[in-house]
Parts: C-alpha cells; sequence; structure tokens
C-alpha cells in the first residue's frame, strides 16, 4: 500500500508546529478539506478546529464516534492507553532526545565527548581482538 | 569644644523631612524652617561653629606647601535668567566613579569561557568584580596555566556550570592596583633607542606566587569534589563543524 496512516474518526495526530506543537491531538471530525476539529483531553489540548497542514499522522487510532464529547474522546483515549504507548515509541523518543541535545550545557557537551570517547575505545578494543583471532585462523 | 566637635560630626543629616508619598514631605515649608532655626539656636548655644576653611598641602617648589581652601564656596551663578546654565561636564562622572555593572548570568563560582588574549578558549573560574568593572578570574593554574588575573567582562562567555565557592576567602589584597601593568619609562629626551622600554617582559614577582597558591588550595578540593570538573577545566572550548554559537546553550 502506498499510504498507511489516513485521516479518521479518532486517528491521533502529533501537532508539529502552532501554539499546540508537540502534543497529541486525536481526530473527532473533518470540517472542510483543510481543517479537523480536534481535541487533547489528556494532553492538554481544548477541542478546536486545527488544519491538517499541522498535524503529522500517528499510527495510533482510538474508537470514538465522530463528533464525540470531550469525555468520550478521554475515555477511548485512556483505554487505548495512547499516552503510553506513545511515550514508548522511537518517535516521541528520539524528540526527547532532540529536546536534550538542545538544552545540554557547555560542561554537558564535555562529558558526552568524554562518555563518547570510552564507549568507542572499548568498541574498537573488542573489534581489535576479534580481528586479531580471526587472522590467526 | 571637644564635646562640640563630636557633636558637629554626628550631625551629618539626610532630609529630615520624611517622605508621605513621592514629592510630598511631612512637614511644611514654614514648618521646616521652624525646624531649621530651632537647630540653628541649639547648635550656638552649644558653640558649635562649622569648619569654614580647610588647610591643603600643594607640591612643586617655591609654591608655599599650602593653601587654605574655602569649604563654602561663593555661588559661581546668580539667577537672572530663568534656567541656570549647567556646566558643560555636567553629569559626566570620572571612570572610578562609574556604575559597574556584571551580567545576571556571572556570579561566584562560575565558570568562564576566555576569549580573547593569550589564553583564549580556556575556561576559567570566575572569583569576584574588582572595582574597576574588570573580574577576578584564576585558571586555576594547575590544571589550565591561567593564574590569577583579570579579565573583561565583554570577552567571555558565562556558562552555566558554577562552582560552590562561598566557603573560600580572597585575600583583600587583590585588587586593582595589584594587577595594574607597571610603567616604568622615565625618558630623557633623545636617549639612544626611544622605543626601547626596559621591563617589557613580565617577571613574576614571589608576592604573586603565594596568593595564587592561597587561591588555588582552597579552589582545588572544592573542585575536586565536582565528578569531571577538573578534566573540563582542563579542556579548552572550540568549535567544530556543525557547531553554530547561536544554538547553542553555554
Amino acid at each position: 500500500m502506498v499510504f498507511k496512516r489516513f485521516v479518521e474518526i479518532g486517528r491521533v495526530a502529533y501537532v508539529s508546529f502552532g501554539p499546540h506543537a508537540g502534543k497529541l491531538v486525536a481526530i473527532v471530525d473533518v470540517i472542510d478539506q483543510n481543517r479537523a476539529l480536534v481535541d487533547g483531553p489528556c494532553t492538554g489540548v481544548k477541542r478546536q478546529s486545527m488544519p491538517f497542514k499541522c498535524m503529522q499522522l500517528t499510527d495510533y487510532v482510538i474508537k470514538v464516534p465522530h463528533s464525540a464529547r470531550q469525555k468520550f474522546v478521554r475515555r477511548a483515549w485512556e483505554k487505548a492507553g495512547v499516552s503510553d504507548k506513545w511515550s514508548q515509541s522511537s518517535w516521541a523518543k528520539k524528540i526527547e532526545a532532540r529536546q536534550k541535545r538542545a538544552k545540554m550545557s557547555d560542561f554537558d557537551r564535555y562529558k558526552v565527548m568524554k562518555a563518547k570517547r570510552m564507549r568507542n575505545k572499548i568498541i574498537k578494543h573488542e573489534v581489535k581482538k576479534l580481528q586479531k583471532e580471526a587472522a590467526k585462523k | 569644644m571637644a564635646e562640640g566637635d563630636q557633636k558637629s560630626a554626628k550631625k551629618k543629616h539626610g532630609s529630615r523631612n520624611p517622605v508621605l508619598v513621592r514629592g510630598i514631605g511631612r512637614y511644611s515649608r514654614s514648618a521646616m524652617y521652624a525646624q531649621a532655626m530651632c537647630t540653628l539656636h541649639w547648635l550656638v548655644k552649644l558653640k558649635v561653629k562649622p569648619k569654614a576653611t580647610v588647610v591643603k598641602t600643594v607640591g612643586g617648589d617655591k609654591n608655599g606647601g599650602t593653601r587654605v581652601v574655602k569649604l563654602r564656596k561663593m555661588p559661581r551663578y546668580y539667577p537672572t535668567e530663568d534656567v541656570p546654565r549647567k556646566l558643560k561636564s555636567h553629569g559626566k562622572k570620572p571612570f572610578s566613579q562609574h556604575k559597574r555593572k556584571l551580567r545576571a548570568t556571572i556570579t561566584q563560582g562560575t565558570v568562564l569561557i576566555l576569549l580573547t588574549g593569550r589564553h583564549r578558549g580556556k575556561r576559567v573560574v570566575f572569583l569576584k568584580q574588582l572595582s574597576s568593572g574588570l573580574l577576578l578570574v584564576t585558571g586555576p593554574l594547575a590544571l589550565n596555566r591561567v593564574p590569577l588575573r583579570r579579565a573583561h567582562q565583554k570577552f567571555v562567555i558565562a556558562t552555566n556550570t558554577k562552582i560552590d565557592i562561598s566557603g573560600m576567602k580572597i585575600p583583600k589584597t587583590l585588587n586593582d592596583a595589584y594587577f595594574k601593568k607597571k610603567k616604568l619609562r622615565r625618558p630623557r629626551h633623545q636617549e639612544g633607542e626611544i622605543f626601547d622600554t626596559e621591563k617589557e617582559k613580565y617577571q613574576l614577582t614571589e608576592q604573586r606566587k603565594e596568593d595564587q597558591k592561597a587561591v588555588d588550595s582552597q579552589l582545588l578540593p572544592l573542585i575536586k569534589k565536582v565528578p569531571q570538573m577538573k578534566g573540563y577545566l582542563r579542556s579548552s572550548f572550540c568549535l567544530s563543524n556543525g557547531v553554530y554559537p547561536h544554538k547553542l546553550v553555554f
């Protein structure tokens, strides 16, 4: 299949820019070609219309009828455990790693450099050992 | 007379009119005048006469070594115009009286990155701001060969990293006069090589070594307490590919 994630009622989307950047929302209804009615009760996004452009679709869908009230969106969200699944996904982890890297202070950068160096040394050491053994044979 | 002098020495008073609201005092003009007259009578009773002149010494030959200087001079200006004219030097203070500012990010024990001078790129510990506004800074010497030195605030990056040096005692003798470059110029006109000054190289003195030791011996154990701080201060700062200073959080 060419496309795997579709805009549908209940599709969980990640807001990439705008006032709610970085939060997850569920698509509750489609308004017209460019906008959707969106709600994120568990992520602090009030029910509102949001353009599709600023949404990036995720793999998660919650079972919710169209135009469902916030109470039921919240119920379905918690039942599906979307927030937990999201925080364990590699997408969310990459975002977190990017944020941590941007917040690093000069001292942190030094510590990271030292840790990387040590790690690479150990790896190279092991590789050399294996190479030597392979060469002997 | 001695008692009277004591009283006059104590009487350096601010305004005796407490402020209720900005621009409004507690007492009216006439009440203040009455107060002033009372104190004047009181002082006259004590027979305290405020000093009118002061004798100051004056240099130079054949000058008669002293001058008598009036303490309360005659007014420079009598109002005939609406607005009294200000002197051209009004509000312009000499450097020694300038207000010294210090960036909020620079506090005691902050690690700074020097940007200019022979120690550029080195990470260094901030001790205190001197009266000229320059920052007193030390390597410590054992870690990165930066001695007790002055650094300019503008040519320094302040990092977030701080060492707790609240327990440290910095000798009071470390001030601007201590660090000022000594000028040894006594040029007798047309003396051979005019551009050959005798003391161009900096000479280390024993006092500097002692002060360095005194400060560093307190600082090094504090640094050793923080893991990896020693190596951090030994390394120097550099930019590499993909590293943009405007995007870095220091």
